[in-house]
């Protein structure tokens, strides 16, 4: 199929398969994926700046489809997320500024790149780490319905994080029942989702690979609930993201339409799955995929694939 | 036993992914050719109307294409039973 807006020509079942992959995966981690369509776009011979731009448009397609889900399911706080959508979009703003101010001032796709593998390595090991030691944490703690004891909806090995972080009480306090949180300082919610908008903005993409764990480890957010909420905050600060490139067009909008058919199906599965798996099971299965983002940047720049 | 739980699991599954291909085939051989004149001329002349017919495009599909796949997904159970 021709696509005349990028000039490219692309078989539509590739699209749709790539969709449905990068699908299962945001429904289930709750993360947009733009680490895996982004090199599968760009593989297909979709120009650079077509690449950033479509990726986040396919991206709102295949979250509205999970976030639905998830709210079905009752893992999203509305709450919760309404609070987040100020230092998102106040965060992605700031993040695409910094990309303006360093074109003038460095090699972008270095500096980029070298800040994406840090942090998508360190996002990598911390979970895989975090979910080990919940895994090894003595069944008292964790709880098991085999054994007659109260299954924990979700267990941190680094709650003590999160407790520290409530026990901030900078003025407006708020309390999110619907993630069992009594009480915790507005500001908290919003440096959180702040951070998440800033590498939205900064390195591409929702950034549901910094949110998510943020939200588990620094808020005290139960797992199935930060993921489905995240998935709402990727909405915002992807529909943003697409608007704005739209306008200086680097958006292939029929690219993105035909990668959504498959991300819709595999959206719909992933978000299902998650109701069959516990908090560390899905923290432990989410840690390779940062990695992965790493390697592909790694190999880029290695391989020198300065766009 | 077992195995023939998952045997008619799997091609239960199988049935329901057969009828979203079936949808998705049959909505890319009309929509995008159907758009793809009129979505270059926006791109190429008017910047700004594109990208909020691209925003609301990409919505009304996951939206429109949920509704549908669900509908049809459930009409297959009720089938079923």
């Amino acid at each position: 199929m021709f696509f005349p807006i990028s000039g490219v020509q692309i078989e539509p079942a590739y699209l749709v398969v790539c969709g449905f992959v990068i699908g299962v995966l945001g429904g289930f981690f709750g993360v947009g994926g733009s680490f895996l369509a982004a090199p599968a776009l760009f593989a297909a011979g979709v120009p650079m700046n077509f690449v950033v731009g479509t990726d986040l448009a396919h991206i709102v397609g295949k979250s509205i489809v999970a976030a639905r889900k998830h709210r079905a399911l009752g893992n999203i706080d509305l709450r919760l997320a309404g609070i987040m959508v100020i230092g998102t979009i106040a965060g992605s703003e700031i993040g695409v500024q910094s990309i303006e101010l360093l074109k003038k001032a460095a090699d972008v796709t270095l500096v980029v790149g070298s800040v994406s593998i840090i942090v998508f390595t360190g996002i990598s090991f911390f979970s895989a780490w975090e979910s080990w030691l919940t895994f090894r944490m003595p069944e008292k703690k964790r709880g098991n319905p085999k054994t007659g004891l109260a299954p924990a909806k979700d267990t941190l090995a680094f709650d003590a994080w999160a407790r520290s972080i409530q026990r901030i009480k900078i003025p407006p306090v708020i309390s999110l029942p619907h993630s069992g949180i009594e009480s915790i300082s507005l500001w908290a919610v919003i440096f959180v989702a702040f951070v998440g908008g800033l590498f939205s903005g900064f390195l591409g993409g929702g950034a549901g690979y910094i949110r998510m764990p943020s939200m588990v480890y620094l808020l005290g957010i139960p797992t199935h609930i930060a993921v489905g909420t995240d998935l709402f905050e990727i909405i915002i600060s992807a529909g943003y993201g697409t608007v704005r490139h739209a306008m200086n067009g680097n958006v292939d909008i029929l690219i993105a339409l035909v990668m959504q058919t498959g991300a819709s199906v595999g959206a719909h599965i992933g978000a299902n799955l998650t109701q069959y798996f516990k908090g560390p099971h899905i923290r432990f299965a989410f840690a390779p995929l940062p990695l992965l983002g790493a390697i592909v940047i790694a190999y880029g720049l290695i391989a020198g694939h300065h766009h | 036993m077992m195995k023939k739980t998952n045997r008619r699991l799997l091609l239960l599954t199988a049935i329901e992914l057969a009828v979203c291909v079936a949808v998705i085939s049959t909505y890319l051989s009309l929509v995008p050719p159907l758009l793809s004149d009129w979505l270059k001329e926006l791109w190429s002349h008017q910047r700004d109307v594109y990208a909020l017919v691209a925003i609301a495009l990409i919505i009304v599909q996951a939206v429109g294409l949920e509704l549908i796949i669900s509908f049809l997904l459930s009409l297959l159970r009720q089938g079923r039973r």
